[in-house]
């Protein structure tokens, strides 16, 4: 009997340090310098709230630490959405005010390898700028160093919150580089291909309600040889 | 035995993380038709108003989703998103979508986006002039994973529901994807 009930305590252990060697492996340490942002090219910088409760619209399948809102909006509750949500959020450009709308779909990946420090999402923004048109951002995106970063940290702490400064870049792929793939799909930006990268900073994160200061931020690199764009793009 | 155990619980979790998905998506098998010209052809609609998720536009005396607030910027002033669920042929719910209408210099601008979880996404830019039947139709301009190597045209369509049943939906949106491999360039 002592024997068994040594063989599972070790089996306990030996899976907690499994856990805890995957969380702080230094391995799977940040990415490193977005290549964005040391572009020679033209920018378009969009930041938008990361709290859903700051979007015009959020829903997910309302069983989430992210609650929809508003509240009475639809949920996704269905099986082949269930893992998915949607936002509907103002963009603003790099002077704060109002550039647009943007939708941002998102669903867990199946490519998420947490043996790897992968914990991934495919989604794809959709985003409208007066003025300038519409395109079409397609990217997979790596939360690992925010659950590792972040979220553990919430789990630790006796308020159950988390507070401080991270940034970080969301984006992973299709892009060689970790950029994701842009596409225009009207106006100025018709028919352009061009590559963008998500980062987010959070401030303050809730367990029981998420993101409760964060904001996301896109960076679209124009094409080098776009001479007529015209409008309030930043060059960083 | 503890010791060996420790050994056991490390090699078995790791096992556990590898052989076990962290994620699975539920997929609905794909109803896809090969038309004569050997493109694929594949259908979805959406049942309003059941299906709607949101109607964002300025100047909205009932709001759907009740609650809904939309920013009173001049900017986007002249912009309607819609979101919807998506069903397959079998009537179910594969996907979710949005309906983005705006003015610009150039026209009207309808654009869609459809997010299969299971499959990717696709964007669809519509020619805002409606033709015989009925129809809009748009390009697909760019996709993600399952549709990224795709070429080809979406139509969308009202279909007004005539059953005359009381309970009966108002109708519904067909959309009807139309795609075919790009050719790689060598």
């Amino acid at each position: 009997m002592k024997y068994l009930i040594a063989l599972f305590l070790g089996l306990s252990v030996g899976a907690a340090i499994l856990v805890i060697a995957l969380i702080y492996n230094p391995f799977n340490a940040t990415a490193g310098l977005s290549p964005l942002s040391v572009s020679n090219s033209e920018l378009i910088t969009l930041s938008f709230s990361g709290v859903p409760s700051e979007a015009i619209m959020f829903t997910n399948d309302g069983e989430s630490r992210l609650k929809p809102f508003p509240e009475k909006v639809q949920q996704l509750w269905e099986a082949p959405v269930r893992l998915s949500s949607m936002m509907v959020t103002a963009m603003r450009d790099a002077r704060g005010g109002t550039a647009g709308i943007g939708i941002k779909f998102s669903s867990l990946s199946e490519s998420t390898r947490l043996l790897q420090g992968e914990a991934m999402v495919d989604s794809a923004w959709y985003i409208y700028l007066p003025g300038r048109g519409s395109l079409f951002i397609e990217q997979t995106e790596n939360h690992w160093q925010f659950v590792r970063d972040v979220m553990v940290p919430a789990y630790r702490s006796s308020a159950n919150s988390w507070k401080g400064t991270w940034i970080g870049d969301l984006t992973a792929g299709p892009g060689a580089l970790r950029t994701a793939a842009a596409t225009g799909g009207a106006g100025s930006l018709q028919g352009l291909k061009m590559e963008a990268v998500e980062s987010l900073l959070a401030q303050a994160y809730s367990l029981e309600s998420g993101p409760v200061a964060a904001e996301g931020r896109l960076l679209i690199e124009l094409p080098r040889n776009l001479q007529e764009f015209e409008g309030g793009s930043s060059g960083e | 035995m503890f010791i060996l155990g420790i050994l056991l619980g490390v090699a078995g979790a790791a096992a556990a993380l590898y052989a076990y998905p962290a994620v699975d998506q539920q997929r609905e098998s794909s109803i896809v038709l090969v038309a004569a010209n050997g493109r694929n052809t594949e259908s979805f609609h959406v049942t309003m108003p059941v299906d709607r998720i949101m109607v964002g536009a300025a100047g909205q005396k009932q709001t759907v989703p009740p609650g809904l607030e939309w920013p009173p910027d001049r900017v986007i002033r002249d912009i309607r998103v819609e979101a919807f669920k998506i069903r397959n042929a079998r009537d179910t719910v594969v996907g979710i979508a949005s309906r983005t209408v705006a003015e610009d210099d150039s026209g009207e601008i309808i654009d869609w986006v459809l997010h299969l979880p299971a499959r990717g996404s696709m964007f669809v830019n519509m020619r805002p002039e409606a033709l015989n039947g009925g129809y809009r139709r748009g390009e697909l301009r760019a996709g993600s994973r399952e549709f990224a190597p795709l070429s080809g045209f979406m139509t969308e369509r009202w279909i007004p529901d005539t059953s005359g049943d009381a309970d009966a939906p108002a109708g519904r949106i067909e959309l009807v994807t139309n795609y075919v491999r790009r050719q790689e360039t060598p």
